[in-house]
Parts: C-alpha cells; sequence; structure tokens
C-alpha cells in the first residue's frame, strides 16, 4: 500500500519516537521468558521488578526521546505527536500505579488478587494441587504490558488498521486478566468470556467499518481518508456507516450506552485490581484513539457524525448516572461512574478543537488516579475471606478503619466533582470545552446528570460515616506497594484540584494532532 | 485631619514593586518551616512524641533567625530603595479569563514588622509550652497545631494579595478553633471553641463580601492592582468596601459587636491565650485595616466607623475588664481594650497607623508576657483562675511576680515603660482633629487609660499582693526555668521596646513607606496632656489599692451594684447575640424546616423516587445474559443508523 505503484521501499522508523512502545512490548518478551526459566520462589520479586522498572524505562524514554522526535513514521501508521505523547505517558503512570496494586500480597506468599493456577477448573483437584504447592499467577505482569502497549499504540495509531491491531493487543490480554480472579472464579470466568464475546462482537463492527471507509477513500490512512472526504465523491451512502461502525468498535472500548453492557459485569467479576486497570488506562487509550480517528481522519463529515456522538454522550450519561442509584455493590457501582463519567467527557469531545483535547487528556489524567485508588480501597475490605464488595458491608467504616474511609470519601467526593478535587477541574475543562462550541445545553444536561451521580458518591459516604458498623467487615493492612499507589493517588487527587494549573497548561501545550 | 494618599508620596499606591532579590526571595520559608513542622509532627505518629516539640520550637525558630536577615537586610537598604516593595512570586494560583492571582508574598516593613513580632514572641511561647505542657499526653498534636497557627498568620501577613491574606485568615481561625478546644473532653471548652469559630465566621463573610466588591469594582485581588486603582474608585463602593473589611476586622480582632468569643477563648491552654489571643491573631483586624489603609483615607465614611468600633470596644473591654473575677478572662478583656485602642489609631489615618502598630507590638509583649505569667501562677495554684483566692503570691513567686509587675507597669502607661510611649501617642493622636470627633474619640481614649490602670491594678494586687486567701489544698511554687526565662525576655522588652523605638522615632521612620506619616496638632498640647493622663492613670492605681490591696478582699464576689453586675455578665453581650440572632435565627430555621419538609423535600424526594424507579426498571435490562447485551449493542447499532438514513 505505502508505495506500490513505484515497488519496494524500505519504510522508515524514526526509532527515537517509538522506543518506548518497543521498551514495553521488549519487557513484555523478557517477562514471558523469565516465567520460564527463573525458578518459582524467585517469579514474584523478578516480574515485579522487571516489570516496574520496564514501565519506568518506558516513561523516561518517553519523555527524554520521543518527546523531541515527534514524528509521522512507519509508513504513516505511527504518529507520535503531542495528543499521542500525553495519552502513552498518562498510560504509563497509571499502569505504574495499578502494577503496584496488582502485586498486592497482603502477608501471603502469593498474589493476592489473582488465582494460584489458571488453567484450572475451579475446585478441581489441579485448583487444590496448585494451591498446595503455592503457585501464584505471575505471567499476569507480562499480560498487563501486552495490554500497555496496545495502549500506548491505540492512541499513536495513524490508520485504521493499526487502529484495529492495537485495539486486539490491548483488549486479548485484558480478556485474560479477567477471568484470573482468585476468588469467586466462576464470576470471573463468566466475566472474562462476556467480555470476550462482546469485544469479539464490537471488533467486527469496527473492521466492517474500517472495510466501508477503504472502500470511500481507497487508503485506511487517516490523512489520505481525510483529504477524500474533502474532495468529496459522491458516496457517502458507504462513508457514514462506515464511520458509524467505526465509532462503534471505539465507543464500546469507551464503554458508552448503548455499548456499555460488559462493563458492570466485567469489573465486578475481573480481579479488584485489573479493574481498575481496565476503568483508568483503557479509556485513556480509547479516549486518545477516538479523538484521533474522529479530529484527524473525519473533521470533514463533523455535521453528520456529531450529532450521533451528542446522542450517545446524553444517552451515557442518563443511563450511567440512573443505573448507579440502584447499585448495591460497590464494584458495579464503580463500574456505572465510570460509564457516567464517559459520558461526560463525550460532552466535550463533540466541541472538535483544541480546548475539546485538553479537556479530554485532563479529564483521563484525573479521572484514572482516583479509580485506581478507589479499586484497590476496594481490594483491602474483606468479609469471610471474600472482597466486601456489598455496599452494606461498608457501613460504619469510618469508625472501624478511619484512614481507608477517609481515602475513599476523598475519591468519591473527586467523582462527583466537588471543587478543589481534581475532577473538578477536569468536569470544568471539559464542560468548558463544550461551553465554547454551543454546546451550552448539552454542558447543562452533564451538569445536572452529575447532581444525579453525586447522590451516590455521597450515599456511599453517608453510608461510611453515619451508619454503625455491621461486625464482621475487617480491613487488610496493605503493603507499601498499595500505600505508595493509593498515597500517589489521593495526593494528585487533591494537588490538582488545589493547584490545576500546571497540569492544564501541560495539557494545552500537548493537544495539537500532527494530521 | 483627613489628609489624604495624595499629599505622601511615600505611600504611594502606585509605589514600584519589584521582584526580591538577596535573601527576600526566600521568604517563603519563613511560611514553609513551621509549616513543615506542622505537617511532621501531624503525621509523625508517636515516634515523634519526644523530639517533635523540640522540632517545633527548632522550626519556628528558624523561621524567626530568617525574618531578623531580612529585616537587617531591608534596614540596610538605601532610603530611597526602602519605599519598594520587594515582591516574591510564587506560582500563577487562579488563572482564569477574568480573575488573574498568584500567590506571592510582599516583603516590606509592616509585614517585616509582623514576622518579628510572631516568630520572636511565637519562639517564646512554643518554649514556654515545653514546660507548661510537660505531663499532657498529646503534646505533639498542640505543638503542631501551635506551628500551624505560626504558619498561618505568617501567610496571613506575607500574602501580597487579599485572596493570600485570606488563606492565612482563615488558617488562623481553624488553628485558633483547634487550639481553643484542645481540651475538647471538657464540653464547655468545646462550646468556647465552637462560639469563637461561628462568630469568627460572620467576621468572614465580612471578609468575603469585601472581597467581592473590590473583584466587582477593580477586576483584581492583589493589593498592588487595588490599591493602585482605589483613589479612582467611586465613594460608594470604596465606603462598602471599607465597612466589609471593618467586619471582618472585628470578627478576627474581637471588637465589637463581635467581640463575645474573645472571653470564652480563655478555655484554651494558657500559652494559645497568650500567643493568639493576645499577641498575634487577634491583631490581624489592626494589621488588615493598616494594610489596607489606600482604601479607608478614601472612604471617610468607613474610616469614622474604624474610629467608632475602636472606641466603643476600648471602652467596652475596659469596664467588663473591672469586674471579672477569672484572672484569664479579666486579661481577655484588657486585651479587647487594648485592641480597641489599636483599631482607634488605624481609624485615625495618617497620624495614626503608625501608633497603632507599634501599640500592636508593644502590647504583643506585655500582654504576652502577662498571660505568660497567668499561666505560671495558675501551674502554681492548681489551674485555678480565680483572682479571689489568690493574693500575696508576690512573696513565693518571685520571678512571676516581677515580669507580670513589669508588664503590668508597662500597660497602665507608667512613665518610660513600653506602654507609655505607645499608648500616650494614640491618645494625643485621638485629640487631633476638627469638630466634635477629637473631644469624643479623644477623651475616651484619655478616660479609658484611668480606667484600664484601676482595672489592671485590680488584678496585680489581687493575685500578688494584700491577703494570702489560698484555698488549703495549693502550694504554690515558682515555676520552671523553661517558662519563666521567655517571661523574663517578655518582661525585657516591655520595660524597654517602648523606649527604643518610640522616643527616637525608629519605629516611625521605620514605617513610614508603607503607610505614610502625618503629624497633627493636637486640641490639648502633648505635655499638658501627658500629665492629664498621668494623674488619671495614678487615680486609678490608688483606687484599686484602696479597694484590692489594702481592704480585705472578700472570697465569695459580693452582690456589687447594677453596673458591676452588668459588667460581670459582659455587658449583656451574650444575652443580646441570642435575643437578636439566635432568637430569630431559630425560628427562621424552624419555618425552613417546615417549608423544606412539605415543599423541597416532597418536590425532590419525588424526583429522586423518579429516578430510582426508572433505575430499576432499566436495570432489569442488565440481566447477565450475554446474548441479551449483544442484542442490546445491536438494536443500538441499527436504531442510530436507521436514524442516520431517515435524516441523510
Amino acid at each position: 500500500m505505502i508505495a506500490a505503484a513505484t515497488g519496494f521501499s524500505q519504510t522508515k522508523i524514526e526509532y527515537a519516537a517509538v522506543v518506548p512502545m518497543l521498551v514495553i512490548f521488549g519487557v513484555a518478551m523478557l517477562g514471558v521468558v523469565i516465567e520460564a526459566f527463573v525458578p518459582r520462589r524467585l517469579r514474584y520479586v523478578v516480574q515485579v521488578a522487571v516489570t516496574l522498572l520496564g514501565l519506568l524505562a518506558a516513561f523516561l524514554t518517553l519523555i527524554f526521546s520521543a518527546r523531541d522526535h515527534k514524528a509521522v513514521t512507519a509508513g504513516g501508521s505511527v504518529v507520535i505527536d503531542g495528543p499521542a505523547l500525553m495519552f502513552q505517558g498518562t498510560v504509563l503512570v497509571l499502569s505504574f500505579l495499578a502494577v503496584l496494586v496488582m502485586a498486592e500480597r497482603f502477608d501471603t506468599p502469593s498474589i493476592d488478587a489473582f488465582t494460584q493456577s489458571g488453567a484450572s477448573v475451579p475446585g478441581s483437584p489441579m485448583e487444590t494441587n496448585a494451591v498446595r504447592l503455592g503457585a501464584t499467577s505471575t505471567e499476569v505482569f507480562p499480560l498487563v504490558l501486552f495490554a500497555v502497549g496496545g495502549m500506548m499504540l491505540f492512541p499513536a495509531a495513524g490508520d485504521l488498521l493499526t487502529v484495529f491491531i492495537a485495539l486486539e493487543v490491548l483488549s486479548l490480554p485484558l480478556y485474560i486478566l479477567t477471568g484470573l480472579a482468585r476468588r469467586r472464579r466462576l464470576l470471573s470466568q463468566e466475566a472474562s468470556m462476556k467480555y470476550f464475546l462482546l469485544g469479539a462482537f464490537s471488533s467486527a463492527f469496527f473492521l466492517f467499518g474500517a472495510a466501508l471507509v477503504f472502500g470511500y477513500a481507497g487508503s485506511l490512512n487517516f490523512g489520505t481518508i481525510a483529504a477524500a472526504v474533502s474532495a468529496g465523491s459522491g458516496r457517502d451512502g458507504i462513508l457514514i456507516p462506515g464511520i458509524f461502525l467505526v465509532a462503534v468498535g471505539l465507543l464500546f472500548k469507551i464503554g458508552a450506552v448503548p455499548f456499555h453492557s460488559w462493563t458492570p459485569d466485567a469489573y465486578q467479576g475481573a480481579p479488584t485490581p485489573v479493574a481498575g486497570f481496565m476503568a483508568a488506562c483503557t479509556k485513556v487509550a480509547a479516549f486518545g484513539a477516538f479523538l484521533r480517528v474522529f479530529y484527524v481522519a473525519f473533521p470533514g463529515m463533523k455535521w453528520n457524525w456529531q450529532p450521533i456522538v451528542v446522542v450517545v454522550a446524553i444517552l451515557t450519561m442518563v443511563v450511567g448516572a440512573v443505573l448507579s442509584v440502584t447499585q448495591t455493590d460497590i464494584k458495579r457501582l464503580l463500574a456505572y461512574s465510570s460509564i457516567t463519567q464517559a459520558g461526560f467527557i463525550l460532552v466535550g469531545v463533540v466541541a472538535l478543537d483544541r480546548q475539546a483535547v485538553s479537556g479530554t487528556i485532563v479529564y483521563v489524567i484525573t479521572y484514572g488516579f482516583a479509580t485506581i485508588a478507589a479499586f484497590a480501597l476496594v481490594a483491602m475490605v474483606r468479609s469471610g475471606g471474600n472482597e466486601a464488595t456489598h455496599l452494606s458491608q461498608w457501613a460504619g467504616l469510618g469508625k472501624t478503619s478511619p484512614v481507608v474511609a477517609a481515602l475513599m470519601a476523598l475519591m468519591m467526593i473527586a467523582f462527583a466533582g466537588i471543587p478543589l478535587t481534581s475532577l473538578f477541574t477536569a468536569k470544568y475543562a471539559i464542560f468548558s470545552a463544550a461551553v465554547g462550541h454551543g454546546g451550552t445545553w448539552l454542558a447543562l444536561i452533564g451538569v445536572i446528570f452529575s447532581a444525579v451521580a453525586a447522590f451516590v458518591y455521597v450515599r456511599v459516604i453517608v453510608l461510611m460515616y453515619f451508619s454503625e458498623p455491621t461486625g464482621d467487615t475487617v480491613v487488610l493492612t496493605p503493603s507499601a506497594l498499595t500505600g505508595i499507589a493509593v498515597t500517589v493517588a489521593a495526593v494528585l487527587t487533591v494537588a490538582l484540584g488545589v493547584f490545576p494549573t500546571p497540569l492544564l497548561d501541560m495539557a494545552h501545550n500537548y493537544s495539537q494532532f500532527m494530521r | 485631619m483627613l489628609s489624604l494618599v495624595g499629599s505622601l508620596p511615600s505611600s504611594d499606591p502606585g509605589a514600584v514593586t519589584t521582584a526580591a532579590t538577596g535573601i527576600n526571595q526566600y521568604a517563603w520559608l519563613i511560611i514553609a518551616l513551621p509549616l513543615l513542622g506542622a505537617a511532621l509532627l501531624m503525621v509523625g505518629g508517636k515516634a515523634l512524641d519526644k523530639v517533635g516539640p523540640l522540632l517545633a520550637v527548632c522550626l519556628s525558630g528558624a523561621s524567626f533567625v530568617l525574618g531578623l536577615i531580612m529585616l537587617l537586610h531591608t534596614r540596610g537598604m538605601s532610603t530611597q530603595d526602602r519605599g519598594i516593595k520587594s515582591h516574591v512570586h510564587l506560582f500563577d494560583w487562579i488563572d482564569t479569563s477574568s480573575l488573574h492571582v498568584a500567590a506571592g508574598l510582599r516583603v516590606d516593613q509592616l509585614s517585616l514588622t509582623f514576622v518579628m513580632l510572631i516568630t520572636f514572641v511565637g519562639t517564646l511561647i512554643h518554649v514556654y509550652s515545653l514546660g507548661y505542657m510537660e505531663h499532657d499526653p498529646d503534646r505533639r498534636r498542640f505543638f503542631a497545631y501551635l506551628n500551624l497557627f505560626v504558619a498561618a498568620m505568617l501567610t496571613l501577613v506575607l500574602a501580597d494579595s487579599f485572596v493570600g491574606l485570606f488563606v492565612g485568615w482563615e488558617g488562623v481561625g481553624l488553628a485558633s478553633y483547634l487550639l481553643i478546644g484542645f481540651w475538647n473532653w471538657n464540653p464547655a471548652y468545646a462550646t468556647a471553641a465552637n462560639k469563637a469559630f461561628v462568630v469568627n465566621r460572620v467576621g468572614d463573610v465580612g471578609m468575603l463580601l469585601a472581597l467581592f466588591t473590590m473583584y466587582l469594582t477593580f477586576g483584581r485581588l492583589d493589593f498592588d492592582g487595588v490599591f493602585a486603582a482605589a483613589p479612582h474608585a467611586s465613594q460608594t463602593s470604596l465606603t462598602w468596601m471599607g465597612l466589609f473589611l471593618l467586619i471582618g476586622a472585628c470578627g478576627k480582632s474581637a471588637q465589637f459587636p463581635l467581640q463575645s468569643w474573645l472571653g470564652d477563648a480563655m478555655a484554651g491552654p494558657t500559652p494559645v491565650s497568650a500567643l493568639i489571643h493576645a499577641a498575634t491573631m487577634v491583631t490581624a483586624g489592626v494589621y488588615l485595616i493598616v494594610r489596607s489603609h489606600v482604601i479607608f483615607d478614601a472612604a471617610p465614611n468607613a474610616r469614622l466607623a474604624v474610629c467608632i468600633v475602636g472606641a466603643i470596644t476600648l471602652m467596652f473591654g475596659a469596664i467588663v475588664g473591672c469586674a471579672k473575677d477569672d484572672m484569664k478572662k479579666a486579661l481577655a478583656a484588657s486585651t479587647m481594650s487594648q485592641i480597641g485602642y489599636m483599631i482607634l489609631a488605624a481609624g485615625l489615618g495618617p497620624v495614626g497607623y503608625v501608633f497603632a502598630i507599634f501599640h500592636l507590638v508593644t502590647h504583643g509583649f506585655f500582654k504576652a508576657g502577662m498571660f505568660l505569667g497567668a499561666g505560671s501562677v495558675m501551674h502554681g495554684m492548681n489551674d485555678q483562675v480565680d483572682m479571689r483566692r489568690f493574693g500575696g503570691l508576690s512573696g513565693v513567686m518571685k520571678i512571676t511576680w516581677v515580669t507580670f509587675g513589669l508588664g503590668f507597669l508597662a500597660i497602665i502607661g507608667f512613665p518610660l515603660l513600653s506602654g507609655f510611649w505607645s499608648k500616650d501617642k494614640i491618645i494625643e493622636a485621638a485629640f487631633v482633629g476638627e469638630g466634635w470627633r477629637p473631644w469624643v474619640f479623644g477623651l475616651t481614649a484619655l478616660i479609658a487609660a484611668g480606667i484600664t490602670a484601676f482595672y489592671m491594678s485590680r488584678l496585680f494586687f489581687m493575685v500578688f499582693h494584700g491577703k494570702r486567701r489560698w484555698t488549703d489544698d495549693v502550694h504554690p511554687h515558682e515555676s520552671p526555668l523553661t517558662m519563666t526565662v521567655p517571661m523574663m525576655i517578655l518582661a525585657v522588652g516591655s520595660a524597654f521596646l517602648g523606649l527604643i523605638l518610640g522616643p527616637t522615632g525608629i519605629i516611625q521612620h521605620w514605617l513610614e513607606p508603607v503607610t505614610g506619616h502625618t503629624e497633627g496638632a493636637s486640641k490639648i498640647p502633648s505635655a499638658l496632656l501627658m500629665i492629664i493622663t498621668f494623674l488619671l492613670v495614678a487615680g486609678g492605681v490608688a483606687l484599686a489599692w484602696l479597694r484590692y490591696w489594702r481592704d480585705e478582699v472578700p472570697v465569695t464576689p459580693p452582690v456589687g451594684s447594677i453596673a458591676t453586675q452588668a459588667a460581670r455578665r459582659d455587658l449583656g453581650q451574650d444575652d443580646l447575640n441570642e435575643a437578636v440572632f439566635q432568637r430569630p435565627g431559630l425560628y427562621l430555621t424552624r419555618a425552613l424546616v417546615f417549608a423544606d419538609n412539605r415543599g423541597v423535600d416532597g418536590a425532590s424526594g419525588g424526583l429522586a423516587a423518579a429516578i430510582g424507579g426508572t433505575s430499576a426498571r432499566v436495570k432489569r435490562a442488565q440481566n447477565g445474559f450475554v446474548r441479551t447485551y449483544a442484542l442490546t449493542m445491536l438494536v443500538g447499532v441499527v436504531a442510530i443508523l436507521g436514524v442516520v438514513w431517515v435524516v441523510q
């Protein structure tokens, strides 16, 4: 496709720009090798160390190399520009915290959140045997890294084919991770299956849409598509369904209504740290890809796709907020919360300008920190050996475990978008982007449903502080790993609310797409 | 009387503000060090129980040293350069299209004066607390709060905008609340803390309204911007601004009509009373008015209101002070009265600003010293405060007696001691002007000086002289050195600070670049005024001597005249508050609760039920079957595609 007429010419790759992704994929491969060759008792330490160092190294190369080498590279299929760097950096930082939470062992020899033998049938002799041998699922770390790699490629893809590959690279490890919960394994495996089936379903939509767009523009490259759209060929009949079907694939990952139904089931079944990782990082990558596809490839068709996104945004806010009201499971509540928040972001996305890009960046960053911390806190609260996910089990936590309750309250306050927390900054940024483009009424709907959602968050706080403890709920003392992750997230949640300017400025400076 | 800013080139609001150079750019450290101390002590846990208090003392001390270096640096500047305010930009804080506020510090003569007072007296009181709080199990928390207070107070005086000032303003309010209620296991103390907090909130509303008015009028909230634009603003908005600022000042400085919290605030540990409720925080209102002098200079009506509030409070405090038998409450009344003097001076305009600050500094020394003395007495007397059960302590607590005595002589204005130089100047300034004002304000200040001498002598004689009226179980003894050394240092300050700064003209020369200063002709020649004041003071002391030293002081308070009874009840301040604010508020609340239950709750409850019902119905769609989910997606896709197709 690159140079079919002139014969083969070698595609140039700007290695300095893509080195962070190469580092992540390289370390992920290394993780597979470690899994095969390092003795079992050392595996945990080595895997955690290598994963964290890999993420750190990727972040450093991002800052010191990729940042100075923005480029359209690999024959136009990878674009490293301002937004790509922002989204990639965000994914790296958030996954670093997520990995810290995933590695938590709570004073036991095996990783707490993951099953000791993923391949075994729940309750089978094979599982019992694995437990007796003290097995632990260290393979989750390379899986996470592959997912992270996909998430980095997703917002940096320069054509629809690369978008699709990135989508699959990030999704497949997530399907597996979802099915690896240690407790309530059947629920976890069911969630994994559902996620996989619906994911495959949406991928098919995406692929079909990409094919239609190719039929219209004769290319999958965003730049070429944009040129074809503005030239106009009269075959809008295949372009518009194509755009919409591409959007379906992306909106599925975003968790927008009506493509959201997997979210509560998957979040509830997945190991809690994985749910946090999915909620935070997948959303970052998916919004990055969504923005690039619609801002670079299809801006010429905005009169056609903007109304669709508006409808989806309203549906997402309404359904997410209304359904969260009756949730009794904290993980499902957080899942519906993530749906509602996605709706708020879509409100800004419609604006189609730099302010919308920077607003989205700010939103996914602030939401990511708060949500990772929230899921990490959920993982600590236990009742009878299982995670105490039913809301009634959180009653009176303010008395029995003031620190965890206070941190959870902080996250709830942040989700509600109360001033002086980071998500207030984000809401302000995203809604002002909408207001700037005649979307005042849309922002107004957003504000109204923020209020509905706030009811849900405040209810959790009320439950923790103004109800009597129920008795058998205990809070595990986390190790430094979770401690660091939660502390960093909490500090940032407050700091980005009190001093928002640096983040807003940075997001603005990195909001220009390279075409 | 009202010589305006325009005639004072040195205090021109448009004076150059330059970026700080040299040591001044590290001004943020002055705030950061005690703040760090507060943070460390709060999160440090039991590990810091032993060293924490010492750490707090050291950090507060370090701030003092830093402030002192800056003071010397500024002093060393040439006269011309001293008019330049050095400005430390920290970071862009609020940055919107219509409002820009940078977090920054302003290092000038006024803020440095306060930095010196806060850190010096603050550090001494930290040291004193080492001894006073030695046996308290929550010592670490106490020192954390003290450090927090110092940091907040320094923020208040160093901020370069009204927003920054407000942050410190709220910070000291919080620290004050925490420290008054430090022994919150006692419900009465917790109530006192709440009262202080609520009354301060009323003042804070005034402060906020002032900020809103400024934003409305000038669109800016930084000192430079506001002061540069103030002379061109309309008289109405300036007057409102001034009045709102005055309400703020009244709340924080316990001025009429927001004075009621200060007496109750004595529930806190005595070092707190010395630091916060005598030397520093309560003087924040004076700072606010002097700092905003450009606004007040341009709004004569607001300034008149300041004078009236000051005059009422100084008389009010003096009268209440005559009847109190609780040693700390008598001192609190005296504080209120003395701050009334300062507010009055600040309201007098350029003739008074310098003396307001001067009296504030000397008062900080002698009143803090006396409070520490009171703490020392309580330490030796099983924490009793009833002066009717004291008497004759001069024999057993020599150091406390002498140091307290110096503070006492200073406050009544004994010739050549600190109060003599600062208070007499205020009285003299009050007699400057035309019409009725000099007579009303001047005579009030003059008569109150006599009453001050009476009630302070009463306090001093009842505690240290006359017959011993101790309860049987007390064994008074002198306090340890950690407590007495700070008292001695403050006593030296009470004695000589006025002499050093006043007649030499140092303080006047020092503050002039910020506040400006004009001399005015007093209605009564100053030599004559000095003699009258002295006679009144001597009369007050003599009367107190007759009644409280020579005569027997009854152990149970006599019924007393109607005036005494009224003064004992703080001239009915709480009854007034209850009748005017509390009861109508209560009825209003009841009415609102009724309306809320019937009307608002009905509507919102209905809405909530509607949402909840919808939620329960829609929830059924989430039935757990993957086929249903896939169908939802498909229906969604088909529906939207259908709509798009129709619209095309």
